[in-house]
């Protein structure tokens, strides 16, 4: 039996932040298809303006079905709240601009999604917002990169594509020892996988496109914070400290110890820079979501024998997946991992960049395209897309090759996953024997 | 606003309106556990419509400094002597849960300063169950769990919190973490040792209003009928609403209705 006062992560993934509709009594999450909501009278609204009432006021800054599904995240993660946003991209930028602006610096991983060093690297310091990337590993330089101005340590729970295992614990420590959070990019693990909070990060978010939703059909993102951060003891967050005059003169830190922070994301950042997540696409992340722990169960299970098949062929160089003795952070895999390293896999073929051509073009099942955390098989050559904007020095400091081909294991026959690998593999042999 | 109360820091929220001694005072009193954050929509609510709210985080709760208080009474004179820091002869008290017993006290020793008295999931006496004692001691974690468990509706357990985006237990656990060790131990002990409540409800001359969360496991009900009654038949008389769809924690799964019932009984008092 679970604990009293707490649900198991199968529970919360189909009921948390949802009761049956009120109105008509709906078991489904209704989709509130409406930009804004009627106020009863003048008072009410005024006192929702005020924030003495609680409700939604316009479907920029809050939504009943976008509602549920930042609920249900932030119950999956032990959090105190969430908020949803366009896309992934949205929430890693919601969360850096809440907390810093101009002259403002964060420490990040340097394996990343290439989207998220693109903007850490190239855009967000044209805003004055500056990033020192260091190995994930290497917990002396994330010590030795902190600045009297740094906001912000970041990582990914597992960095895309080379797999490295962010030590969450060692991470957060140290950033606490700075009075600094520490903002973890759970995508390609999910909360069926780990719990970035409960083993020390502040601030948790996903790319919700990925495996919250599960189908591939809509775009979003979700932040989390976990409440425990003391941003007044710190005193290096004057944005969630000092009164703001955008709101009310709110002193959002005096205003709720646990929620300071999503309180100025949504009442600051969701509001002024507007990448709020669409009812319809909160609809659908939700109904991904209701399975969320089942699928991730199988991706695993799949990827576990995608990875063990390629370790052992003769054309594959090496296989990047923690659960393999061979990877890096195979020990920190088991510990903060136990259930699973998530379903996304990256090898390196013998023969380089044409073999991986060659070898994705043979393919069947496997998609080519430039997303991960679908239910269906995905593949793409990450050196040609998503991380092309990376120099080679850049490439290769985060773990990737010219070769290097990406899979995402989705939830098919397994056999039928292998058979469609091996066709690659038998393509590939084909061209190196010229 | 921070100010200095025998020597120690005091963390007041005013539901963002600067304080007024001139206007009518409503003081708020949290529970145990917890700090002044509970009470964020009705202080706001209360200071919109011509009171100067102050709710305090109490001794060695939230950003107060200070020794931890350990008994009710003792609680009931810091609780007094706020008050006189802030020159306000004459208050309105609202207390939730251990606040309520505060509130009860304070009421009872200085009976001409308080105008009103709401006391929110309130029985006297008010014992707490030996399992969640220990776990206080012993389990934070557990106790917390507990708390969730009793504290909240079923609904508000698994979903759809009435603020958007907000996760009502993981806020209710995250605020109680935030507490230092033993601070959820000694004021759930206070609670438990408190013996006086009907027999000082007696003294009370201001009018009470008793509110109750319908679904409240914590403070059902059916058990705030001795107090109810001892309150009924005080120089001051009350009333009881029991407020649908609420558990314990009503401030945060009912905010509209609590608001509503504070300024509606504070404004005819």
């Amino acid at each position: 039996m679970t604990q009293p006062g707490s649900f198991g992560r199968e529970t919360l993934a189909l009921h948390a932040g949802q009761s049956p509709d009120p109105a008509h009594g709906s078991r489904a999450t209704p989709i509130h298809f409406t930009t804004s909501y009627v106020f009863p009278d003048a008072e009410h609204a005024a006192a929702l303006f005020n924030q003495e009432r609680p409700g939604h006021v316009y479907s920029r800054i809050s939504n009943p079905t976008t509602a549920v599904l930042e609920e249900r995240v932030a119950a999956l993660e032990g959090g105190v709240g969430g908020l949803a946003t366009a896309s992934g991209q949205a929430a890693l930028h919601l969360a850096i601009a809440t907390l810093t602006g101009a002259g403002g610096h964060v420490v990040a991983s340097r394996a990343l999604y290439g989207g998220s060093h693109n903007l850490l690297g190239y855009t967000l310091p044209r805003f004055g917002i500056q990033t020192t990337f260091v190995d994930t590993a290497d917990i002396d330089a994330w010590r030795a990169a902190i600045r009297p101005e740094t906001a912000l340590l970041f990582g990914e729970s597992v960095g895309n594509p080379g797999l490295d295992v962010l030590d969450i614990p060692a991470v957060a420590a140290l950033a606490h020892e700075n009075k600094l959070p520490l903002l973890v990019d759970a995508t390609l693990v999910s909360p069926a996988l780990q719990q970035p909070l409960a083993l020390g990060a502040d601030l948790v978010m996903h790319s919700a496109t990925k495996y919250l939703g599960g189908h591939g059909v809509a775009v979003g993102g979700v932040l989390v914070d976990g409440g425990r951060f003391d941003w007044e003891a710190s005193g290096r967050f004057p944005t969630l400290t000092e009164p703001y005059d955008g709101f009310h003169g709110m002193d959002f830190a005096e205003e709720s110890p646990v929620a300071a922070f999503l309180l100025r994301a949504r009442r600051e950042g969701l509001r002024d820079f507007g990448a709020c997540l669409s009812p319809m696409n909160a609809f659908q992340i939700l109904q991904g979501l209701e399975t969320l722990p089942l699928r991730m169960r199988a991706h695993v299970a799949n990827t576990r024998a995608v990875a063990t098949h390629l370790a052992a062929h003769p054309l594959v160089e090496r296989v990047a997946y923690p659960e393999l003795e061979s990877h890096r952070d195979h020990a920190l895999a088991a510990r903060l991992l136990p259930d699973g390293c998530g379903g996304v896999l990256s090898f390196e073929l013998r023969g380089g960049r044409e073999a991986g051509r060659v070898f994705i073009g043979a393919l069947r099942l496997f998609s080519h395209l430039a997303n991960v955390g679908d239910a269906k098989s995905l593949v793409i050559h990450p050196a040609s897309t998503t991380h092309f904007r990376m120099s080679a020095a850049d490439l290769a400091a985060a773990g990737i090759g010219e070769g290097t081909i990406r899979l995402s294991v989705g939830l098919e026959s397994a056999g039928d996953l292998l058979a469609d690998l091996e066709r690659g593999l038998y393509a590939v042999g084909k061209l190196l024997k010229g | 606003m921070d100010i200095q109360l025998q020597g120690d820091t005091v963390r007041l929220y005013h539901g963002g309106r600067p304080f007024n001694k001139d206007l009518p005072a409503i003081l708020l009193l949290h529970g145990a556990g917890h700090d002044h954050s509970v009470w964020t929509f009705q202080a706001r609510h209360l200071a919109q419509r011509g009171f100067t709210v102050i709710a305090p985080d109490l001794p060695a709760h939230g950003r107060s400094g200070g020794a931890q208080l350990a008994s009710i009474e003792a609680l009931a004179n810091w609780t007094l002597a706020l008050a006189d820091a802030l020159g306000l002869a004459r208050i309105r008290l609202a207390g939730h849960s251990m606040g309520s017993l505060i509130a009860l006290a304070a009421a009872a020793a200085a009976p001409r300063r308080i105008a009103a008295l709401a006391l929110l999931g309130s029985v006297a006496p008010m014992p707490v169950a030996p399992a969640l004692l220990e776990a206080a001691k012993e389990d934070r974690a557990r106790a917390h769990d507990m708390i969730n468990q009793w504290s909240y509706t079923p609904r508000g357990q698994l979903g759809a919190s009435p603020t958007p985006g907000s996760w009502l237990t993981g806020a209710n656990r995250s605020l109680m973490e935030r507490q230092a060790p033993g601070v959820l131990a000694t004021d759930l002990a206070a609670c438990n040792a408190w013996q006086d409540g009907l027999a000082t409800a007696g003294g009370v001359v201001c009018p009470t209003l008793l509110i109750c969360g319908e679904r409240d496991q914590m403070t059902p009900p059916r058990a705030v009928k001795p107090l109810r009654d001892a309150l009924v038949n005080a120089q001051g008389g009350a009333r009881m609403m029991e407020i649908p769809g609420a558990g314990h924690a009503l401030m945060a799964e009912t905010p509209d209705a609590i608001s509503d019932a504070l300024r509606g009984f504070f404004t005819d008092t």
